[in-house]
């Protein structure tokens, strides 16, 4: 799950991570008061959408940026005013780019050095680690590919956490000194809670500045929840913006489906995340095109299987359905009764490719046969996949 | 032999009063595995189906019963205190088949089994079959979710981190006249207790297995550490696949830890990887068992 830049700031500002002051603003008017109530004098406007590369995006009705730095209230409302209500494409976004309804206004700071800071969940050590460099403010897989001596990693204990010796070394690393190193220390020490007690699985601050006047404060932050934590976290599950998301997988969500959107015909429903991604994988080697990723999990109802249809069916790209169910949790018997409710439901007019295997397969397969309904029925992974292709290519 | 469990392994089931953990606790009686016992706090002094007694820990259902091996199906709140629970038991192998525990409860799992005698597989696993010498592979050791008849006794060991993946591996080979020592799956979680590479040991020094089928998929770095270590030290010839070619960048692909998150952890990077150190990979799902078959 991702968070916006202003969300990133008020758990910053929970958890005592030093950051420039700011507020979100979902109106001009919000926009100009929030610039007065930071001064009057220069404030940065920055659009609030999940994607990177905002400074160099454009909006729909051309305006050019979607951070921009503004001399007064009056400008800092005006700049907002460009941007509510229109779409900002950037190279992370597609082509439509996306809908803009909040921007963040903060004070303007001036930047003697930017640095690298962030703290992920390592698997091969299975514990935290903070990553910082020098080289602040760039792409970091570039650092690590050009200078890669200026990347320090600190592993944390799980159990007994960040220790003040580390801070020391990190502090010495960033090249941090006297009462910098002071904030710094608090500000790590700050982060790695937060990225403990919210389950994060990423924190990344780049930059992390220091301003002409000695402060050291994290000017912006992109976030990382492990999705399985989440029951334990409402204040965070809030921050969720559905505007945010592919609809077909927002929708999805709602059933306890696992799906992905992709831009090829034949759309697959399959059991289990691995031969999820395996059929599309063959479906590729057979020169077909997947549509989607959907494992429909474990132990999948007649109604999920049927939200689930109605979710493939949803994409106008899609030609054929592949299901692929090989029953361990799964009763083929079940899947097959989904299937044809949904068929009918749905009143499926495009080629349907079957193919069942495992727990209960004699009455899953007789289940389909004896439907009266138009299904290809598949009796191996290969075979499935080609059905499907050939079908699609009529 | 087979590796880690057997036709006389004697097995408790965590969660056995859920309807999940009773319905495969059953499945695997049926198919003539001992579980000896159950555990849910509170519940102690009870029977599962037929005979199971059901015990308040597993300290005392272990005592009770001689069960060595636990299978957790408890939900994913409660899950990493299942697996402890089993740990302090003594236990000498813990199962957890529960889907869903936050990452952050594994690595203090992880941390506080060190130097524990037990061995965690899992979690989000499917589970461990030792196919027994009956019809339908019946009379074996099942523990988890997988469908026992497509297994057959023999000679191939199956590892992997999918669950359904392994189930087409298996019922390929059986479909091939070829049966299996044992059926190992790790899970598809980022932090798991027994890696591919720890399979891979206890299979090459197993005497049954003749030949391995490993799977994978993108994300982390565990295929190619097993590839590279087999390169030097394993005698017996090994199949792999990688599932997740065409899985975009950055998204996480149903399991937990099936993310690309670099070059390295591509689809294409690691069967690169896996050729090189001489293991034949195959090039799509459907022909696992083909390409093991191939190298014999």
């Amino acid at each position: 799950m991702n968070i916006h830049e202003y969300q990133a700031k008020e758990l910053f500002e929970k958890f005592g991570v030093a950051s420039p002051d700011g507020q979100v603003a979902a109106t001009t008017e919000e926009a100009k008061a929030a610039a007065s109530a930071l001064g009057g004098g220069k404030v940065v406007v920055k659009a609030q959408v999940h994607a990177g590369g905002r400074g160099k995006g454009t909006f729909t009705n051309g305006f050019e940026g979607g951070v921009h730095l503004a001399d007064s209230p009056e400008q800092a409302a005006e700049f907002a005013g460009k941007m509510f209500g229109q779409h900002l494409v950037t190279k992370q976004t597609s082509a439509e780019g996306k809908l803009v309804s909040k921007v963040m206004v903060g004070a303007a700071v001036s930047i003697e050095r930017e640095l690298y800071l962030a703290i992920l969940m390592d698997r091969e050590t299975c514990r935290p680690v903070i990553v910082a460099s020098t080289e602040g403010g760039m792409d970091i897989e570039e650092v690590a590919e050009s200078t890669p001596e200026k990347i320090v990693r600190e592993f944390i204990h799980p159990l007994a956490g960040l220790q003040p010796f580390q801070v020391r070394k990190l502090a010495k690393a960033l090249v941090l000194s006297g009462d910098q190193a002071k904030q710094f220390g608090k500000l790590i020490a700050n982060l790695y809670n937060l990225f403990i007690k919210c389950d994060c699985n990423m924190v990344e601050i780049n930059p992390l500045v220091v301003t002409p006047d000695g402060q050291v404060l994290a000017l912006d932050a992109k976030f990382g929840f492990d999705d399985n934590a989440l029951y334990r976290h409402p204040d965070i599950m809030a921050y969720r913006d559905t505007d945010e998301e592919d609809p077909r997988e927002v929708e999805a969500s709602k059933f306890d489906l696992n799906y992905i959107g992709l831009d090829g015909n034949i759309a697959c429903l399959v059991n289990g995340a691995g031969l999820a991604m395996a059929t599309m994988d063959i479906i590729k080697h057979c020169g077909g095109d997947p549509a989607n990723f959907l494992d429909v999990g474990g132990g999948a109802t007649k109604e999920q299987v049927t939200a689930a249809f109605k979710i493939i069916l949803g994409d106008p790209n899609v030609e054929g359905i592949l299901v692929n169910i090989f029953g361990g949790i799964m009763q083929c018997d079940i899947i097959a009764e989904g299937i044809l409710q949904a068929a009918k439901e749905t009143q499926l007019s495009i080629p349907l490719i079957v193919r069942l295997e495992g727990t209960n397969v004699a009455q899953g397969r007789e289940i389909i046969a004896n439907s009266g309904l138009d299904v290809i029925t598949a009796d191996s992974l290969n075979d499935a996949a080609q059905k499907a292709v050939a079908a699609v290519k009529g | 032999m087979s590796i880690l469990i057997d036709e006389n392994t004697k097995v408790l089931v965590q969660g056995i009063t859920g309807g999940f953990g009773g319905k495969h606790a059953q499945l695997s009686l049926d198919y003539g595995t001992q579980i000896v016992a159950g555990v849910t706090p509170g519940k102690g002094g009870q029977v599962f189906g037929e005979k199971t007694p059901i015990f308040d820990s597993c300290a005392d259902a272990a005592n009770e019963t001689g069960a060595t091996v636990s299978a957790i199906f408890v939900p994913p709140p409660f899950a990493a205190d299942a697996i402890l629970e089993a740990v302090d038991a003594e236990l000498d192998l813990v199962i957890c088949i529960t889907e869903g525990i936050p990452v952050a409860d594994m690595m203090r799992v992880k941390e506080m089994m060190r130097g524990s005698k037990t061995r965690l597989i899992g979690p989000n696993c499917p589970g461990v079959v030792t196919p027994g010498h009956g019809k339908d592979s019946h009379g074996g050791c099942r523990i988890g979710i997988a469908p026992g008849y497509i297994h057959k006794r023999g000679n191939v060991g199956v590892v992997s981190r999918s669950g359904t993946l392994t189930y087409e591996a298996v019922y390929q080979l059986t479909e091939l006249g070829y049966g299996q020592s044992t059926c190992v799956g790790i899970g598809g979680d980022p932090i798991n207790g027994t890696s591919h590479l720890d399979v891979l040991k206890m299979f090459n020094d197993d005497d049954e297995t003749e030949a391995i089928i490993m799977i994978g998929e993108i994300g982390g770095n565990a295929e190619a550490e097993a590839a590279r270590w087999a390169k030097e030290h394993c005698k017996k010839p090994i199949a792999g696949f990688i599932a997740g070619a065409t899985a975009p960048e950055g998204r996480t692909m149903g399991h937990a830890g099936a993310i690309v998150g670099g070059e390295e952890d591509t689809a294409e990077a690691k069967k690169k990887i896996l050729r090189e150190c001489g293991i034949a990979v195959s090039e799509t799902p459907s022909d696992m068992g083909k390409t093991l078959v191939g190298m014999l």
